[in-house]
């Protein structure tokens, strides 16, 4: 660029930034709702609510878990045992059951099904009466395998879209002069000055997190994007990487001896793991492959949660004597725990509640921040029309159709949430596919609202969609109460924190948006604005509103 | 803040467009069309050039670095994702776009010949 370096990095940081900002608008909100992914699935399934599940030792839930395993799935080729956490009371478990002999030409799907159950670890009964849904888990996944495409290419959209965020942070960054000062800044009802504060506030008071999720988004995945470091280290043989990048202990592929014998007794394994791995650590997960097979292996895992790595140590066992075969992950190098790490900041598992409530505020900043950068642009380019719509003219396309992606995204969004939120309790419980029913339900009403915001991307737009999203999220307690076993009080009063915290954050996202329709309301339609603010010869856009 | 003539010539209205304005169709003839095949190098530079660089950056990485092989594996590919942004900037931060694109090259070029090295006439050392 002819200009000085800090006015082309901020061509760059709008350019990368409004591009890909819609994306990054649904990853940012999908991914915020996900710290709380666990109580999210909790609040949607009602009839959780009332078994209030007494905790009990991990041994003797995994024991139950195993004798309700060798009820189901005796001869699956694995078991895998989620132990409960903190966040959620059910031992969750899913096999694969032994594949059926096919019919002759038939051919073999390249991933075997999977079962799953939740047991109930205080009585030892499954958890069933509880009506399907993909709960929290849909809006993590949305978060980077979306929807309605193969997971792979949704993976390289969303890593090329967090590219240009990357792109977009540092060269924002570089662009500012003040970036301290920019802390204090807020100048309201100031029009373009405004948004641009607001912008800024947000982006600058959560940067270090900015910064933080958007590389360590691209970290979880970065073998999959760059995997050329491994292929030279390795010399091509990913088999060898893969196998010392994501130790398992123990040969995955091994095959079953074909007799059968006594599945080993899984507490005292459970109670050597904890022995190596010292003092307060938990068992996470248990995995048996081949069970009741004379070459059963279990692999104990450790829970995740008690330090900031993701990767969490594991010993194996062979799954008849007892016999240590391996253990894993107890000495990282540097390069591997530091991925740990940056990819354990990401997941933020091991954080505590009010930890998690802050990633959550950080969240919503990094959202307020990409719909503000998006706006910022909108009436940016508005201004150089101001004389052309005085005279009865029109804005360009492009400017047109920023306006209405941005209602679609911004105001659509949070109506689609809200929405799935509230398909979950009206849909007749038990239909066929609830689960995608609910999802086909965000769709729709996201679609709706991108649709009627593209065709038509106008103030009353906003105030409406923003209406609609402030009255469905602010009316989910109310949905609670009428179709859920008790309402708001009865949940705090029972100490059901997961029910009352979510019904009080839908309410604060309804005051939110509430607020945000009063103030598209009230505002008059902005005057034109001075002409020496809106182009300043050679200036940068960001210096242009100063 | 100086005020436009009524009807500047396109490069003029060039000149004086504040950068946010610049990618607009604003003006036809040389001017407009050099700006615009001038960004669209710059991007397909800073995408794909900037991927090569860094591809071939995490690709000599794991090579240098000490330690077991897995260890700088995995260094060189956390470190390539600090390469890529800064190519980018580099890109658009360049005076020209053909200066974008030989400073893109010339350190690929570099890394490319020392991993050919290695692989073709270092013996796999």
């Amino acid at each position: 660029m002819k200009e000085g370096f800090r006015q082309s990095m901020a061509w760059l940081h709008t350019w990368s930034g409004l591009l890909v900002g819609w994306v990054l608008f649904l990853v940012f909100c999908a991914g915020t709702a996900s710290y709380f992914k666990d109580e999210i699935t909790f609040w949607m399934k009602p009839e959780l609510h009332q078994a209030a599940s007494e905790p009990v030792t991990p041994v003797l839930a995994a024991e139950r878990s195993v004798a309700f395993l060798q009820q189901r799935g005796p001869d699956a080729q694995r078991w895998f045992i989620s132990l409960p956490t903190a966040r959620e009371p059910m031992v969750r478990m899913f096999w694969n059951p032994k594949p059926k002999p096919l019919p002759p030409g038939a051919e073999r799907p390249r991933r075997g099904r999977f079962e799953n159950a939740a047991l109930d670890p205080a009585t030892g009964q499954p958890a069933e009466a509880a009506r399907e849904t993909r709960g929290g888990e849909f809006l993590y996944r949305l978060h980077y395998d979306l929807h309605y495409m193969p997971a792979l290419w949704a993976r390289w959209i969303v890593g090329f879209c967090a590219m240009f965020m990357l792109v977009a942070i540092v060269s924002g960054i570089v662009t500012h002069k003040r970036i301290f000062k920019d802390f204090f800044t807020f100048r309201p009802r100031k029009g373009q000055r405004s948004w641009l504060d607001a912008h800024n506030a947000t982006a600058v008071l959560a940067l270090p997190y900015h910064l933080m999720i958007t590389y360590t988004g691209i970290v979880t995945l970065m073998f999959m994007y760059m995997p050329w470091g491994p292929q030279v280290a390795y010399k091509g043989d990913e088999k060898t990487f893969n196998a010392e990048v994501f130790p398992s202990g123990g040969n995955r592929n091994a095959k079953a001896a074909g007799t059968p014998a006594p599945l080993v007794a899984v507490g005292p394994l459970m109670a050597r793991a904890q022995a190596h791995w010292g003092e307060g650590s938990r068992v996470g997960r248990l995995e048996v492959m081949h069970p009741n097979d004379a070459n059963a292996v279990v692999t104990i895992s450790r829970q995740s949660g008690q330090d900031l790595s993701s990767i969490q140590p594991s010993m194996t066992f062979n799954g008849v004597t007892g016999e240590l075969i391996a253990t894993a992950g107890d000495t990282a190098g540097a390069a591997v725990e530091t991925r740990g790490v940056l990819y354990g900041l990401h997941l933020a598992h091991f954080s505590s509640g009010l930890l998690r409530a802050l990633f959550f505020l950080s969240g919503l900043a990094g959202c307020v921040m990409v719909a503000t950068g998006l706006l910022l642009w909108g009436v940016k380019e508005r201004q150089k029309f101001a004389k052309a719509l005085k005279q009865g003219g029109r804005v360009s396309f492009g400017l047109r159709l920023v306006d209405g992606l941005n209602v679609a995204a911004i105001a659509g969004l949070p109506i689609a949430f809200a929405t799935y939120f509230w398909a979950n309790r009206l849909l007749p419980v038990g239909i066929a596919g609830r689960p995608q029913e609910e999802i086909t339900c965000f769709f729709a009403a996201w679609g709706v609202a991108a649709v009627a915001g593209l065709a038509w991307p106008a103030r009353r737009m906003w105030q409406i969609q923003l209406w609609l999203g402030a009255a469905l999220f602010a009316l989910v307690p109310l949905v609670n109460a009428l179709t859920g076993p008790g309402n708001l009080g009865m949940a705090i009063s029972r100490g059901l924190w997961s029910v009352a915290g979510f019904d009080l954050v839908c309410v604060g996202l309804g005051l939110a948006l509430a607020a945000a329709a009063w103030w598209v309301g009230k505002r008059k339609p902005s005057p034109a604005r001075p002409r020496a603010a809106a182009v300043t010869p050679g200036g940068s856009q960001m210096e242009a509103a100063r | 803040m100086t005020q436009a003539p009524a009807h500047p010539s396109p490069a003029a209205r060039l000149a004086n467009a504040s950068p946010s304005t610049r990618h607009r169709w604003l003006s036809v003839g040389s001017e407009g069309l050099r700006y615009r095949v001038g960004v669209a190098v710059r991007a397909m530079a800073a995408i794909f050039g900037g991927y090569l660089l860094s591809a071939l950056s995490a690709g000599v990485l794991a090579l240098v670095l000490p330690g077991e092989r897995l260890e700088a594996a995995v260094m060189s590919t956390l470190l390539a994702f600090v390469v890529y942004p800064c190519a980018v900037m580099w890109v658009f931060a360049a005076r020209t776009a053909a200066r974008a694109v030989v400073g893109l090259l010339l350190p690929c070029a570099a890394l490319g010949a020392v991993l050919l090295a290695h692989f073709y006439l270092g013996a796999g050392a």
